[in-house]
């Protein structure tokens, strides 16, 4: 399956020791599949230099990544805030400790310079603290207890929506999408993520830290591939019930607006891209400060009436 | 004209109690409601709103057609950028306000209008839809001047145009959830009444005279499908706000899909109704009642499928048939009347196709003797038991007084026949044991979890969808969220 | 819930619509049938305080909000025309007209007794209250004053109002009444014995007043009082009631009117749900009395409607439901009047007793 590359055949030496290359393979169910489909694809760096071949996701991986989420979904949700929180904050002690992996491989992807990656790997490892502590909070900021004019106990809280499907954005291949799967998973959602089309790498590292991580297997899914592929069946799913459609913005052959067409059979939740700031499509800059109205977008308002009587 | 079972024979039989008709006017002819003015529709073209109960013709109603559609909204717009966007929202507090206090005032002339033009029990419009009508304005009145502290931002900002389309079932209540919080925040309305229940809403037009509104704020054209989507698909629109079937609801999505228009969608339910045995049984008898024929059943969050503990399940069911018997089916503006009539004969066809199906399915039917009235839509309370989870019937949103009747063994088995449906609005949960019960409301996936009551609403309490029965929420501080920009997710 | 079948719950909603209740009334049942029917229907052969305290809280539960929701939905019926002047004269058939204040006397209860027997000396189509109810001194000069009327005297017996006396010598206040010629004893329960789970004792009371209204060949009706307004909890009102009626009252009643709140229209439903429910399971009608802070037609037709569409029209007698009550009966006359001729009456143009 591994092609030659110019790198490759340039060598006329053989090296002191020659290194141990990573297949690069899907995340689903807590478990390293390649593709059904037997595909991969090159993925380069900024100036077009051979990175790795990357397994490329077919529907039907997708279709495996929405049973594997389903399944893990219940658990993590019904795991206590304080213990998501634990769980997540865990993964960002584990990414402190993959940094200089994330540095270099953001630097490659995106073309950065190194001083600048490390800003970027540091932002993604602050947001993702950031929103651990969310866990215990979200409910206490979005719920409420609503005085209703009789005899009645009456509360809001927000719940997780269940299955939510991620089009990780195109460019910022870490920051960005630690910015995009961590507040689904604060309030107990599963996450598919389609990961950069261009820019995988950060991701599928990401999803090594995941399978050591207290997080458990099927909680968070990682796709590597096209999102012209993957994101309508993943949109058009029934048991799908949220997308962001951050990634659709820069995907190739492919518009969100299409996407959000496929995802109204099911009545889905759909986050939209922000508009930029003349209103056109383009990826938002993802160091701006977060909100919590990510993690909001995949909550439930639950309302429960009691009466109050002796 | 009203009459019962059980009670028929009975020394004690209520003699007729009429509300009073003369307390509204109703003309023979009513235009859309644009700019501040009743105009015609631009082709002159109407349609007709009938008494359900009787078939009598109330009004005739202008049809809008896009180029009305387009002249309400650009009212809406320059009302919104001159007028309403800009005042105070103070000022604005003060017109909700005195639309909350108005209401209140003509109550009775609205109650009675909304039954003869829904079809549904004096009792229900006098007592809950325009009361709760009435309050939410009042609630969302003292909102406008305090959004910065709603927990939306500092400085939230309205959408702008607002597309309201709502649905016949409560005609006016619908109408106040839709447009209170839509004024509270700034934004205008353009809103379309259900076709077969237009009439509050245009008495409604002439309550904002009476209060003053600004031209153009409120706009209110009356038409069908078509008219809904040339509103819904208007390019000046902004955000969208519906209540009705699942299906429209879909369609909304798609066609909104890849614009900026924001969605409230408020769709279609077939609540679990959950009752354990170790239940307050005669409450949980009027909850059960309550959940499926308040309002003929012509509810979202109607508790249609009623899921008993086989314990008790036989037991429950004669208690219930037994109950169902003192329920007094028949002309609406009886003060007396539980049940009144269907909205419209496309409704009623579609409740008895339904209702035929699950006997056709093999499900038992029975209801008690109640005589219909001759002339009118009725249905009479109904009750399938033999109900497997299968049956279109169980599956289904009938959308009137049919309860079918599903057993459990445990609480999870509950949960899970409860949860096993596309839509997820409301549930219903009876037990007297507390842990049971928060354990179960977890559990559900539903809007809104009823545990030992059902159907109440609240303007502070927010109200709203999982899955297919849609996505925002309306009622309460989270139903300003789906009116303003830094609120908005969807 | 567990103790009624559901066939029988099936009779209660059609059975005998319009007729008085077909089964021999409660009065009929002999000490050892109560016995029996006690141990059969709470499963248990020793009736002590265990077995008791199991079967009744092992009643369907009340919830408060609801049963006060249907309260206030049936008090939203609209009664008119025909069907309201039915409920006028069937409250003045119903009323215990009653007088239990210390400063009493003959005189007053002759007074009341005219009253009772014609409330309306004008009107021969007026009918006549249900019963005088007096304290057991005075219950010679109501027996007197009624004899042949058909009007019942009713006395509140057991050391009423609070009942705080020995046993022997409450029902030695029962005796005394009935051996003066009361067709009717109103006695009060132990509150403080139901309250503090001594429910056997409560039992056991109500046994012995019911073998005293039936010594010596008498036959006085046993209206047993619950004074719910200090049972507190409608689940309290549901089991004392149980209580009551498998321990052989013929009627169970909800205040003394001595205490705050007295009848309210949930807790009489709450009764009504009681009665209802014991003819499904046994076959035994049993009467429902709510007394006290009923002073209205418009309240009192409320009683009725409630009676109507809980308990069913089986109950719309004076054999089974009765108002305890002294203020009403000049209220219901002047709308009776008010309907007959179209104009409304002022106090003056009643009779104050």
């Amino acid at each position: 399956m591994a092609r030659t590359t110019k790198a490759l055949t340039t060598t006329r030496t053989a090296p002191e020791r020659l290194g141990v290359r990573k297949t690069y393979k899907l995340y689903v169910g807590g478990k390293f599949p390649r593709s059904e489909s037997g595909r991969t694809y090159e993925v380069t760096d900024a100036k077009g230099r051979f990175l790795a071949n990357v397994a490329q996701g077919s529907r039907k991986d997708a279709r495996e990544a929405v049973v594997a989420a389903r399944a893990a979904q219940a658990t993590w949700a019904g795991a206590t805030a304080y213990n998501r929180g634990q769980v997540l904050y865990r993964v960002a002690e584990m990414l402190e400790g993959r940094r200089e992996q994330f540095v270099a491989e953001v630097a490659a992807g995106e073309g950065l310079p190194v001083r600048q990656a490390e800003l970027a790997v540091s932002e993604a490892i602050d947001r993702w603290v950031w929103y651990a502590g969310w866990t215990d909070k979200v409910a206490q900021v979005a719920g409420s207890a609503n005085p209703v004019a009789g005899p009645y106990f009456n509360l809001s809280s927000p719940e997780p929506t269940g299955v939510v499907v991620v089009l990780a954005p195109q460019r910022s291949s870490l920051l960005g999408l630690v910015s995009t799967i961590v507040p689904p998973l604060v309030t107990g959602n599963s996450v598919i993520v389609v990961a950069s089309e261009r820019r995988p790498i950060p991701a599928v590292t990401l999803s090594e830290v995941l399978a050591t991580s207290d997080v458990p297997g099927g909680v968070v899914n990682v796709l590597t591939g096209f999102t012209k592929e993957l994101a309508p069946p993943l949109a058009s799913h029934l048991d799908v019930n949220a997308i962001d459609l951050a990634g659709a913005v820069g995907a190739e052959g492919v518009t969100w607006g299409e996407v959000e067409a496929a995802a109204a059979d099911s009545v889905k939740r759909v986050l939209r891209p922000a508009p930029g700031r003349r209103g056109e499509d383009a990826e938002p800059d993802w160091t701006e400060a977060p909100r919590p109205q990510r993690i909001l977008a995949f909550t439930e308002t639950k309302t429960v009436w009691h009466p109050k009587g002796v | 004209m009203t009459t019962t079972a059980s009670t028929a024979g009975s020394p004690f039989e209520y003699a007729p109690a009429p509300e009073s008709r003369s307390v509204v006017d109703i003309a023979s002819s009513y235009g859309l409601f644009v700019d501040g003015e009743f105009t015609p529709a631009s082709d002159s073209g109407s349609f007709k709103t009938v008494n359900p109960a009787t078939e009598e013709v109330l009004a005739e109603v202008a049809e809008a057609t896009e180029e009305d559609v387009d002249r309400a909204v650009r009212a809406a717009r320059r009302a919104q950028e001159k007028v309403w966007g800009p005042m105070p929202g103070r000022e604005r507090a003060k017109y909700l306000f005195r639309i909350a206090r108005l209401l209140a005032e003509r109550s009775r002339e609205f109650a009675v209008l909304e039954t003869l033009d829904n079809g549904k029990p004096i009792r229900e419009s006098r007592d809950v839809d325009v009361p709760t009508a009435a309050a939410h304005f009042f609630y969302y009145a003292g909102w406008a001047d305090k959004l910065e502290h709603a927990g939306y931002g500092p400085d939230p900002r309205p959408h702008g145009v607002a597309a309201q389309v709502i649905p016949w079932n409560f005609p006016l209540l619908m109408l106040a959830w839709k447009i209170a919080p839509a004024l509270a925040t700034g934004n205008t309305v353009v809103l379309k009444p259900a076709e077969t229940t237009p009439l509050t809403a245009l008495l409604f037009a002439d309550l904002l005279r009476q209060a003053e509104l600004p031209p153009g704020v409120v706009n209110i054209v009356t038409g069908a499908r078509a008219t809904g989507s040339a509103l819904v698909n208007h390019p000046d629109v902004d955000k969208i706000a519906f209540t009705g079937s699942t299906a429209v609801g879909k369609r909304i999505a798609k066609e909104i899909a890849g614009t900026r228009k924001h969605a409230t969608l408020e769709l279609g339910g077939k609540a679990a109704n959950i009752v354990f045995d170790d239940a307050p049984v005669d409450q949980a008898i009027e909850g059960i009642v309550n959940g499926i024929f308040f309002n003929q059943g012509q509810v979202c969050c109607a508790g249609s499928r009623l899921l008993v503990q086989e314990t008790i399940a036989e037991e429950l069911v004669e208690r219930l048939k037994a109950r169902l018997g003192t329920l007094r089916v028949g002309d609406p503006m009886d003060k007396n009347t539980d049940v009144g009539a269907i909205n419209s004969p496309q409704q009623l066809a579609r409740i008895t196709e339904l209702a035929d199906a699950g006997t056709a399915e093999g499900a038992t039917r029975w209801s008690p003797d109640c005589e219909l009235p001759s002339s009118g839509y009725w249905f009479a309370p109904t009750l399938f038991t033999g109900v497997s989870a299968a049956h279109r019937i169980a599956r289904e949103e009938i959308f009137g007084p049919v309860l079918s009747v599903l057993t459990f063994r445990t609480p999870a088995e509950a949960v899970a026949k409860a949860n096993n449906i596309p839509y997820g609005l409301s549930a219903g949960i009876w037990t007297e044991k507390g842990s049971r019960i928060l354990w179960m409301a977890d559990q559900l996936r539903a809007g809104v979890v009823w545990s030992n009551t059902f159907n109440r609403f609240d303007p502070t309490s927010p109200f709203g969808g999982y899955k297919e029965s849609g996505y925002g929420r309306e009622g309460g501080r989270h139903g300003l969220a789906p009116y303003l920009i830094e609120g908005s997710t969807y | 819930m567990s103790t009624t079948t559901p066939t029988s719950v099936a009779e209660t909603g059609r059975a005998g619509t319009g007729t008085a209740p077909a089964t021999p009334g409660a009065a009929d049942r002999s000490a050892s049938e109560i016995a029996d029917l006690a141990r059969s229907v709470t499963g248990s052969a020793s009736l002590d305080d265990t077995a008791w305290r199991r079967y009744l809280h092992g009643l369907p539960g009340v919830d408060k909000v609801g049963a006060d929701g249907r309260a206030a939905a049936l008090s939203t019926r609209s009664i008119k025309t025909t069907s309201k002047a039915w409920a006028l004269d069937t409250i003045i058939r119903m009323v215990d007209l009653t007088t239990l204040e210390g400063a009493d006397t003959p005189g007053k209860v002759r007074a009341l007794a005219a009253k009772a027997v014609r409330p309306e000396p004008a009107d021969p189509t007026c009918p006549s209250a249900a019963a005088v109810c007096v304290y057991n001194d005075l219950v010679p000069v109501a027996v007197e004053a009624l004899a042949g009327t058909g009007v019942k005297v009713a006395a509140v017996s057991t050391a009423f109002p609070s009942g705080r006396a020995s046993r022997a010598v409450r029902l030695a206040d029962t005796r005394d009444a009935v051996e003066a010629g009361a067709d009717e004893i109103d006695m009060v329960i132990d509150r403080g014995a139901f309250l503090s789970g001594r429910y056997s004792q409560v039992y056991e009371d109500i046994v012995a007043v019911r073998e005293e209204c039936r010594a010596n060949g008498r036959h006085a009706h046993l209206k047993v009082i619950l004074e719910t307004g200090e049972l507190a909890t409608y689940d309290n009102v549901r089991r004392a009631s149980w209580l009551a009626m498998l321990a052989g009252a013929d009627f169970i009643k909800t205040s003394t009117g001595k205490i705050s709140p007295a009848a309210t229209l949930p807790v009489t439903i709450v009764m009504l749900e009681a009665v209802r429910d014991f003819r499904a399971l046994t076959g035994v009608p049993i009467g429902v009395k709510p007394a006290g802070g009923i002073r209205t037609s418009k309240d009192a037709i409320k009683y009725l409607v409630a009676v109507n569409e809980t308990a069913g029209a089986d109950w719309l007698d004076p054999d089974w439901f009765r108002f305890g009550a002294s203020s009403l009966l000049n209220d219901v006359l002047m709308q009776r009047n008010k309907l007959a001729t179209g104009t409304y009456w002022g106090p003056d143009y009643v009779t104050v007793d």
